[in-house]
């Protein structure tokens, strides 16, 4: 498995609500609600971390599962929101786009 | 409102967070249309330091639609930098304007930003009603070229139209410039009094035949039955209802950092030059006053015919002279759509012209035996 790097897409809108990340897709308006993995996926995705330390740092921290099945996970979900434009993901760093920042409250 | 948007906000109204805010950024105005209720001098709008450290103190209290509006927004200098500052916090922004002044370049830069949604006032599809509203000559056309720059990256549109006695014939073909221009359209025959008190504004609101005409169009409120039916009596949960989402999960801040339940609820409950928003929103007394109403306890409204189905504005009520009374406006809506007087309108013993000609009778407006004839 080569090395993956997320970053949040900074055409969204997104707040966290309850624990929860509510997110609205900028590519058709469509709302999100983030599971408890999805969100630490998105709050970590700055993209200069790799998936696999994202996932030893955050995941397996917090979840009792093997690190090579939470890492197989985390890539299914992490291509999964990059489907709904939510992430973008490469296997280069990926620079925080000068237009718009990023915030992750 | 989706399902899950629906889900959200009840859960946001149960945790005392403000999904939704409307942030006028000023009251400046290049346009001076004959209805409209703000004084367009400058009293000393926040400035830009003021807006952005506003901005981040309403991304931290969980604010997550955040709705631009003015006064036009486009005449503040900063217009961008602070929409740039709004979409780094991640801010679902939507935008109010006359779009005047938005010509291909402001469009682009729009689209790069992710706005969620541009509304745009359009009186009458014909130059002189619209540009006679605006009392700006040549504003219909740039209006229409700025609807189409923003149409061409892509962005949602959607015209507002504001009907009043000046335009009330035009709103087809304004539906029509709509589909042409391929935007969504809304309708809005609420006139507001002006922000000092000054009621005669309400002057230009179209009378109750006209209304009750609009109610009873298709392409406007669906299906017409429906729209125009009698209310349910009023269940349990309906009296335990909130009125709406004004100090909910929605307020309104002025230019001046004036904090309101709402733009049309101008009961002041702070100021975000002097206290944080957050603690405005939580612990302000009238905030929660207004929080704490619920139709049940509402003394007119509760007892009337309409009570499960009436759009009663609470801030047209407030501007009527007590929040928890009736709102004039809505009782005419309410009449013009099913001929039934409000509770209100029997009680001021002014049911104005009976569109049905049914003798309403007392029982109506008591409760369950409307429930029985709805």
């Amino acid at each position: 498995m080569s090395t993956l790097y997320l970053a949040r897409n900074p055409r969204v809108a997104a707040r966290m609500l309850d624990g929860e990340m509510m997110i609205m897709s900028g590519r058709d308006s469509t709302l999100f609600t983030l599971n408890r993995t999805a969100t630490i996926l998105w709050q970590s995705a700055d993209g200069s971390t790799p998936l696999d330390r994202i996932v030893e740092h955050r995941i397996c921290s917090e979840y009792d599962v093997p690190a090579s099945q939470a890492l197989n996970d985390a890539e299914a979900l992490a291509r999964e929101l990059a489907g709904h434009e939510i992430l973008r993901i490469s296997n280069e760093p990926i620079p925080e786009p000068a237009a718009l920042g990023g915030d992750r409250r | 409102m989706s399902g899950l948007m629906e889900e959200m906000a009840a859960k946001a109204q149960r945790l005392n967070i403000p999904l939704n805010v409307q942030l006028d950024l000023t009251y400046r105005c290049n346009e001076r249309c004959v209805h409209c209720y703000l004084d367009h001098r400058d009293h000393g709008e926040m400035t830009t330091p003021e807006i952005k450290r506003l901005l981040d103190e309403m991304a931290d209290a969980g604010v997550f639609i955040l709705t631009l509006s003015g006064g036009e927004i486009f005449l503040r200098k900063d217009f961008f930098e602070i929409v740039e500052h709004a979409r780094r916090l991640m801010f679902c922004v939507k935008l109010k304007t006359n779009a005047v002044l938005i010509g291909k370049r402001e469009a682009a830069r729009l689209r790069e930003l992710a706005i969620e949604a541009i509304q745009v006032s359009i009186y009458s599809h014909r130059p002189e009603v619209h540009d006679g509203i605006t009392l700006v000559p040549g504003s219909l056309k740039r209006s229409l070229d700025a609807i189409r720059f923003l149409k061409s990256q892509g962005l949602s549109v959607t015209i507002a139209n504001v009907v009043m006695r000046q335009n009330i014939s035009d709103y087809a073909g304004v539906q029509q410039l709509a589909e042409e221009l391929g935007v969504e359209f809304t309708l809005d025959p609420t006139i507001t009094p002006m922000m000092d008190g000054d009621r005669s504004t309400l002057s230009l609101g179209v009378g109750s035949d006209a209304l009750s005409g609009l109610f009873r169009e298709s392409s406007l409120v669906g299906n017409v039955d429906e729209f125009c039916a009698i209310a349910a009596e009023p269940g349990q949960d309906e009296l335990e209802a909130t009125p709406c989402s004004a100090g909910h999960t929605a307020c309104y801040v002025s230019p001046y950092g004036d904090v309101f339940p709402c733009v049309q609820f101008p009961l002041p409950t702070g100021n975000v030059r002097r206290e944080r928003f957050v603690d405005i929103w939580r612990h302000s007394s009238q905030m929660n006053e207004v929080r704490s109403i619920r139709v049940k306890d509402l003394p007119t409204c509760s007892s009337c015919a309409h009570a499960s189905n009436c759009t009663r504005c609470p801030g047209l009520a407030f501007m009527e002279g007590n929040m928890r009374g009736p709102s004039s406006q809505d009782c005419e809506k309410s009449f013009a759509r099913t001929g039934i007087p409000s509770a209100n309108m029997l009680a001021k013993n002014r049911t104005a012209a009976n569109l049905v000609q049914i003798r309403p009778l007392p029982a109506l407006v008591s409760g369950p035996a409307a429930g029985a004839m709805a």
